[in-house]
């Protein structure tokens, strides 16, 4: 059976046959139709967009129609690798990466996971996945090597992932299929609901959970026995051991000790934690939930994904109340989300709530931020005369910012869509649109709702970090800091991170294609710290792994070409310059704290566009944002250029 | 023989253990050129976020495996005490693999006969999983010596010392 499929597409290699980078297969599976079928990845495809979001976009691009429903059976849903998944390169084994229209934006949407379940797809035999149509009932896509079967799940439905991986395991008889799921949320279509694999690794943003829930797909287990190998072993593992060695270092030490949720307190020295939805910059408990906090009182172990030598993962177990015992992850941004975000400095709580939103399949930073949300409509006054009243009244509480027992329980009714929690589990969005509707609040109600095309804004005030609003505002998929990480400029002092200015376009541009190749490849944003020489780096590790020698401009071109396909993608489902925008407030609101150095501080639509027009220019883009025929035929994408054609004609 | 106080294995740290499979890629390759952590003689196993441990064989005293064969392929080594395999001999019944209470006997997808840690004792470097893993939670060593670093780790903690 091995040898059976891999001599077609991959030379032998020393000790047997194995896959050199790619597995040369994409699995094309039909829920409607129940059937599968393998089509051959080639080279230049697989060169051209690397693999991960890059391949996955791709896709994409190749096997959906124009403006269809998110939730419809018509919604492509792909998961991808890259050609690094399955190796011992550190962070290389665990990632893998979804990719489809997005529920939440209307627009591309991207999901990258960790854990242990990219490793095992990979020797699966497949560099990707394509899902298309809807099973008739609650299904699985149990993927056994070559051996593809689609297995009922009713008995499935109603049930966390964790149940569901352990469930699947036991049906199978195999304790290491590795299974990514969705909870009750992404059954109830939640604009929100994530994908969750390996317990606590989730692929959390846009939505891709209802794209999921809306093909009756609960979950995709898969089992992979096939070998990886590498092309140049002796270039290859002194590449392992010397980022074996950058990991020991200082570039990712913050991981390693402290942890990802020691931004909070750098992040409230500087002013720019966006509290109590955006109210203010700075949060005076924050010192109550910090990292020397968590470590100290809630932290039981760091584990790591599958092949990675920094191990970042802080598991947290409350250990006293009415929450004890409750044992999840936590990383900056959930903390964010539950803590300053709500005004709430109960760990207790926060961990509760991570713990909840995993269970149900809910994408904490999305939740936190409709939870914010509807506290900042209650504090303005905007629930008294709306069904959101009636609603939150029945449940007894009352959300003000700080009221921490509203959390779980917000959290428990949006993932069933039960009450106030069918309005607010589709986001902040819709659920600004919902209680907008019932008067003629539409604005007030819409000011409150911090988002960029639809996805709620993260833990990063942008009001004074001018390079990361202007790295929000063009993501391709909405309100989120990490499809750069030009928070980092802001924070180092690099750039003026109260001025915008020509040149930020550039800067975001450059990180934007290393962050397309990082999840492309795919390897840990966590680790970028360790990309020394950045896009070097990744040439090198390129070629160890496939043999197929590629310069770091190649590479550099594949990152501004997926963003450029991510855009095309974007136009083509009805995205313009106007949707390139930022959160009301962060536009409308200046920080109004006196105690607060970046006091007054916010983003002027004037700033905006100048830094739009900077970005679009060093991307090649024209000022409306649309990729000119230049730039597509130097990234090789003129091919697609229809799209832009088109879009100009349905424009005029 | 040698004596089962000299007689080193390899053990894992479950404090130390986060469960990343390194030691795995590093088997496979080393011993089959690939990474596949089915062709590994040590296997990460995580049973919850928090109970992370690699396994593989302790070069039991009268080892179960070795009396589990009915063919007389398996033998414990004189030399170091780790389990020899006679590959002509092994039919992959998997006796020794019911018997063995680690799991470190497996059967391998290809030959389909069993294989388990051989100490790496054609490697001048020691054991690969030791070698490669990141948080050195992997060492080779004796029951006796662990028995003393068990001993030191809990008076210390006792007297409040630092580990």
């Amino acid at each position: 059976m091995l040898i059976y499929f891999f001599t077609a597409y991959t030379p032998k290699f020393v000790g047997g046959t194995g896959l050199l980078g790619y597995a040369g297969k994409v699995l094309h599976v039909n829920l409607t139709t129940a059937s599968s079928h393998v089509k051959k990845l080639d080279e230049a495809t697989a060169k051209k967009y690397i693999g991960g979001i890059g391949l996955g976009m791709k896709l994409y691009w190749s096997n959906s129609k124009v403006g269809v429903d998110p939730l419809s059976s018509e919604n492509p849903f792909v998961l991808a690798v890259g050609p690094i998944s399955g190796t011992m390169f550190p962070t290389g084994g665990s990632g893998h990466a979804f990719v489809s229209k997005s529920p939440v934006t209307n627009l591309l949407g991207t999901s990258v996971s960790r854990g242990t379940f990219g490793a095992e797809f990979k020797r699966a035999g497949y560099d990707a996945v394509v899902i298309t149509g809807k099973a008739e009932k609650p299904s699985y896509l149990w993927i056994d090597d070559d051996s593809i079967q689609i297995l009922d799940a009713s008995a499935l439905w109603g049930k966390s992932p964790e149940e569901v991986e352990d469930a699947i395991r036991v049906e199978i008889g195999d304790f290491y299929v590795r299974v990514a799921s969705i909870g009750v949320a992404g059954e109830n279509l939640s604009k929100i609901a994530c994908i969750v694999n390996d317990r606590t690794r989730v692929a959390g943003r846009t939505g891709l959970g209802a794209v999921m829930g809306s093909k009756n797909l609960k979950a995709i287990a898969v089992r992979g026995t096939m070998d990886v190998s590498v092309s140049k072993p002796d270039e290859f593992f002194s590449l392992v051991k010397d980022f074996h060695e950058r990991m020991k270092g200082p570039a990712v030490q913050k991981y390693r000790t402290m942890g990802s949720t020691e931004n909070l307190v750098h992040l409230n020295d500087m002013f720019c934690v966006p509290t109590r939805n955006y109210n203010d910059s700075h949060f005076q408990l924050a010192e109550n939930i910090g990292s020397s906090v968590i470590n100290e009182r809630f932290v039981v172990k760091i584990i790591g994904c599958n092949s990675c030598a920094m191990r970042c993962e802080h598991e947290v177990l409350v250990r006293e109340g009415i929450y004890k015992d409750t044992l999840t992850r936590i990383e900056y941004d959930s903390l964010w989300a539950f803590g300053p975000n709500l005004g709430v400095d109960r760990l207790d709580v926060i961990i509760k709530a991570i713990e909840r939103c995993t269970y149900y399949g809910l994408d904490t930073q999305s939740v936190g931020g409709v939870i914010g949300f509807i506290m900042d409509c209650h504090g303005k006054g905007l629930l008294k005369n709306n069904s959101a009243a009636v609603l939150l009244e029945e449940l007894g509480f009352v959300p003000y910012f700080g009221n921490a027992d509203v959390i779980i329980p917000l959290i428990e009714h949006m993932a069933v869509r039960e009450g106030i929690g069918d309005i607010l589990a589709d986001g902040v969005k819709v659920a600004a649109e919902k209680l907008g509707s019932d008067g003629d609040d539409v604005d007030a109600f819409g000011s409150l709702a911090q988002h960029v095309k639809g996805l709620e804004a993260t833990g990063y005030d942008l009001r004074c970090l001018k390079t990361t609003a202007l790295s929000v505002a063009v993501s391709f998929r909405g309100a989120d800091h990490s499809r750069s990480g030009a928070f980092m400029l802001d924070l180092s002092g690099k750039v003026d991170r109260l001025k915008a200015e020509v040149g930020r376009g550039k800067l975001v541009e450059e990180l934007e294609d290393i962050y397309n190749l990082i999840d492309s490849f795919i390897i840990c944003k966590n680790a970028k710290g360790t990309l020394y020489k950045d896009v070097e780096d990744l040439a090198k590790l390129y070629s160890a792994v496939t043999g197929k020698e590629i310069t770091s401009e190649e590479l550099k071109l594949a990152g501004q070409r997926i963003e450029t396909l991510a855009r095309l993608i974007n136009i083509r489902e009805g995205l313009t310059r106007k949707d390139d925008t930022l959160p009301w407030k962060v536009l409308n609101q200046p920080i109004t704290d006196n105690n607060c150095p970046t006091k007054g501080q916010i983003v002027t639509q004037e700033e905006l566009n100048l830094m739009l027009d900077d970005y679009y220019t060093a991307r090649g883009w024209t000022l409306k944002g649309t990729p000119t025929k230049k730039t597509l035929q130097q990234l090789e994408l003129h091919e697609l250029k229809n799209i832009t054609i088109t879009t100009k004609k349905e424009e005029g | 023989m040698v004596s089962v106080h000299n007689r080193k294995f390899i053990s894992a740290d479950p404090e130390k253990c986060v469960g990343c499979q390194i030691c795995e890629y590093a088997c496979s390759y080393s011993k089959e050129k690939v990474f596949n952590p089915i062709k590994s003689r040590i296997r990460a196993v995580r049973v919850n976020q928090v109970a992370n441990m690699a396994v593989t064989c302790r070069l039991c005293e009268e080892p179960a495996c070795v009396a589990a064969c009915p063919r007389n392929a398996l033998s414990q080594s004189k030399e170091n005490g780790s389990i020899l395999i006679d590959k002509d001999k092994c039919n992959g019944c998997g006796w020794c693999i019911e018997a063995c209470d680690y799991g470190a006997m497996m059967l391998h997808p290809e030959t389909k006969t069993v294989y388990t840690c051989d100490l790496c004792k054609d490697k001048t470097e020691g054991p690969q999983c030791v070698k490669w893993c990141p948080e050195e939670a992997l060492t080779i060593v004796t029951s006796d010596v662990l028995a003393q670093k068990a001993r030191l780790s809990a008076i210390k903690k006792l007297f409040n010392e630092k580990p």
